[in-house]
């Protein structure tokens, strides 16, 4: 249907909510990229299957509950639970049951559960590695239960392709509101809300917006920037599959403010699902009057476009990817004037990463200061984190502004895989730095973590541990920037490929005392003199390691070691003859064929063939660990 | 710079009924550019030299305009794909969990030096910058399907899957 009138949609919306509370049971099965790469769409089909024919009354869409009497399951997919790691996850509501790495084989068991035959398997439920203890639900779950969820509320609740599922839990109360107020309203909530942008710089969503609803050229632009291109980082992709909606809601307010009628989401080509989900979800909004014209029948028109990214890094960069979505080559400019003012064909534009966007309704429908009483006074609300690396549970995180670095990664993350001792943890992706553990303590917000050098970023977070090299960690982000730096401005370019080689030598053992000064002297130089923010932030992994693992630098140029065990030119694999069993596992894996010695006799790696690929150290069973680094 | 000489290699003359097709789905203007791109090369698996000039000609574009985006953007390639990708992820997590293992294990496997294409044109081998499937690293993509957790002893099989 297409709606003519708010009060038309706001009749609607009750309707359907009333239509989910008559569901006797909502059965979600995560549809995120994580899980369908686990086999989740075969447990959907699996479960499907068998209800039917354990004849449990079903509906895979909402709609079609409607002429049900309360008795109904109502099953869907759903965007990602953020619990990667345990995939495929299913969830059963109101019982709060989520179901862990669940096999076609299981769906039986989960039936005869719901038949209230027996007791949930406790084989598919989280078990607590401290405690021991069986953890059913999101409620009980640590991962979940010390989360709070705003922008990631929906993802994981709702079927993502669903107008109607998103209707019936809260969707378009954001809008509805707007509507009633003018542009200079809805800019003074967002600026009171301290709403800052959630895609790296941290800048004051209102005073963007604020910007550029006084710029007096037309037409303005509205844009959404999902080229999440830090690696490491999968809120956004999960934000833009999982709750589509939300995020065009959110551009919806915002145009409606700034009297747009144009905007565009840039999505990264690595992204085909989100792209997928996007697009389904702007069809539909088209088709029921709430994209397109005159949305409402308030005469305000608004078209959203999606965006295909061509694979560059430098295309997060805002000036660069309005350059990118004109179709041309994506290099960014000098901001002498700011893209509020002049951007997309040079005209105002707003851009906001997909998570800020994802903020907005909710900020419109719970007033700002709902918003602002949620983290710190300098960074309100709360911020998505993926949580990744040598944690135990990885996965997306949402917490409030000024949790510590300790709480997210040993609480919530249940500490590091194997008990190892913790070493680092990298945040901001290639622009961010490397925090040590003195620093867990540490509040996270914006301002915090850039006077510790490190930044915000887009909300990765990976962890890493005492096998992890920093001179090899700084070296792996140059090589990323060499990579990825679009070759305009000069200190970013000839920068990047100097620091490179200067790190190198240090990873092969060929730094003396002056590299370090080298080192430091051409970050200094990239960041005075780089154009955008990729060559200004590039020294950083480099810089902050040399401030907080300085030890393990010297190591390498002094004592001329890796004391991670990862710079292959400092390192030697050795078989320890006692422990090792001669299983042979090892000399069959070795692709050198470097591997000497019998069943059952401990083996020998001959040093001229080696060619130090690790695959002996990664291939020795753990109960033996016989493979050495020396 | 690499891609430029790639450009001067004669061009096999291709089927433009295709590129007809693929121009119809947008616009023709300057925006549609890195769109169009990414269409031709999923249906040619690479962007043929004739028919990016075909697309200047029908975009009203300089050819050199076309070619500059063609050679900037990391998702297009000038010489023929094969007819199975291997994307192996270099993201930060995969990196620290040992993606470099991996990679390695595909070059020693397809007999690749670096990333690339194999002779037979059944294999190209490329990184990706994080595929934001970070919570299952290292990833390795093979024609859209996610591998999650590979480790290198596994590549040999995952490679033979993929041949069939």
């Amino acid at each position: 249907m297409v709606f003519q009138s708010v009060e038309q949609l706001i009749a609607r919306k009750k309707e359907l909510e009333a239509i989910r509370n008559k569901v006797k049971r909502r059965i979600v099965v995560c549809a995120g990229t994580g899980c369908v790469a686990a086999g989740s769409l075969e447990v959907y089909d699996e479960l499907t299957k068998q209800l039917k024919e354990a004849n449990f009354e079903i509906s895979t869409d909402l709609m079609s509950c409607a002429h049900r009497n309360g008795s109904t399951h109502f099953v869907s997919p759903s965007g990602c639970h953020g619990y990667c790691q345990m995939g495929p996850l299913l969830q059963v509501e109101p019982d709060d049951i989520l179901y862990m790495q669940v096999k076609p084989k299981d769906v039986g068991g989960i039936i005869a559960t719901l038949q209230g035959k027996q007791p949930p398997d406790t084989k598919l439920l989280y078990k607590d590695p401290h405690t021991g203890a069986i953890q059913k639900g999101r409620n009980e779950i640590n991962f979940y239960a010390k989360q709070e969820r705003i922008a990631l509320k929906n993802c994981g609740f709702i079927d993502p392709e669903s107008l109607e599922d998103y209707l019936a839990n809260g969707g378009y109360n954001g809008l509805i509101k707007a509507l009633s107020l003018s542009g200079k309203e809805i800019v003074d909530i967002v600026t009171k809300s301290g709403l800052r942008g959630r895609g790296g710089a941290g800048f004051s969503t209102g005073k963007k917006w604020q910007s550029a609803l006084q710029a007096k050229a037309e037409p303005k632009y509205v844009l959404c920037n999902g080229d999440e291109g830090d690696p490491g980082a999968f809120m956004d992709r999960s934000i833009m599959e999982g709750d589509p909606f939300k995020v065009l809601e959110g551009m919806t307010i915002g145009a409606w403010a700034l009297q747009s009628q144009r905007g565009y989401i840039y999505v990264r080509k690595e992204y085909p699902l989100a792209v997928k989900r996007l697009q389904k979800a702007i069809n539909e909004l088209e088709k029921a009057g709430l994209l397109g014209d005159n949305i409402l029948g308030t005469g305000f028109s608004f078209k959203v476009t999606i965006s295909r990214g061509g694979g560059a890094f430098v295309c997060g960069e805002s000036t660069a990817l309005m350059r990118s979505i004109e179709g041309k080559v994506g290099e960014p400019r000098a901001k002498y004037t700011r893209s509020v003012i002049k951007g997309l064909y040079d005209c105002p534009t707003v851009l906001n990463n997909v998570e800020t966007w994802a903020c907005v309704p909710l900020i419109l429908e719970n007033g700002w200061e709902w918003f602002a009483s949620k983290g710190t006074k300098t960074s309100t609300g709360t911020k998505a984190f993926s949580l990744v690396g040598k944690v135990k549970n990885t996965g997306l995180v949402e917490v409030p502004m000024g949790t510590t670095l300790r709480q997210i990664i040993f609480d919530i993350g249940g500490g590091i895989i194997g008990d190892r001792p913790f070493k680092a943890v990298q945040t901001g992706g290639p622009s961010g730095g490397c925090l040590p553990e003195q620093l867990l303590d540490l509040p996270v917000d914006f301002d915090t973590l850039t006077a510790n050098g490190s930044m915000m970023g887009s909300g990765g977070m990976i962890v890493m541990d005492c096998r992890n090299c920093m001179v090899d960690i700084a070296k792996y982000f140059v090589h990323f920037l060499l990579e990825e730096s679009c070759g305009k401005c000069t200190p970013c370019r000839e920068g990047l490929r100097q620091l490179h080689y200067l790190v190198t030598l240090v990873t092969e053992g060929k730094g003396d005392e002056n590299t370090i000064k080298q080192i430091e002297r051409v970050c200094h130089a990239m960041k005075e003199g780089s154009l955008c923010s990729l060559g200004k932030d590039a020294p950083n992994p480099v810089l902050s390691t040399l401030k907080y693992f300085r030890e393990e630098w010297l190591q390498h140029i002094q004592e001329k070691k890796c004391v991670a065990g990862v710079c292959r030119a400092l390192i030697t694999y050795w078989i320890n003859p006692e422990k090792c069993t001669g299983c042979l596992i090892c000399g069959r894996a070795c692709p050198q064929g470097a591997i000497i010695g019998e069943k059952q006799k401990p083996h020998r790696i001959d040093p001229a063939k080696c060619d130090k690929c690790g695959v002996c150290y990664t291939v020795c069973p753990e109960r033996f660990s016989a493979v050495e680094i020396h | 710079m690499s891609k430029i000489n790639e450009i001067s290699t004669p061009p096999p003359a291709h089927d433009f009924s295709k590129l007809e097709q693929i121009l119809n789905r947008y616009p023709r203007e300057e925006a549609s550019l890195i769109m169009i791109l990414q269409d031709i090369q999923d249906e040619y698996r690479y962007l043929p030299c004739d028919v990016l000039i075909e697309t200047a000609k029908a975009l009203n574009l300089p050819k050199s305009t076309v070619f500059s985006v063609g050679t900037f953007y990391k998702a297009f390639s000038l010489q023929p794909m094969g007819r199975h990708n291997i994307k192996v992820c270099m993201g930060t997590a995969c990196h620290v969990r040992g993606a470099v293992m991996v990679l390695e294990a595909f070059q020693r496997e397809l007999g690749l030096e670096h990333t690339g294409t194999t002779e037979d044109l059944e294999f190209t081998l490329e990184t990706v910058n994080c595929v934001g499937a970070c919570g299952m690293a290292p990833v390795v993509v093979i024609d859209e399907k996610y591998h999650g957790e590979v480790q290198p002893d596994r590549v040999k099989k995952m490679i033979k899957k993929g041949g069939k």
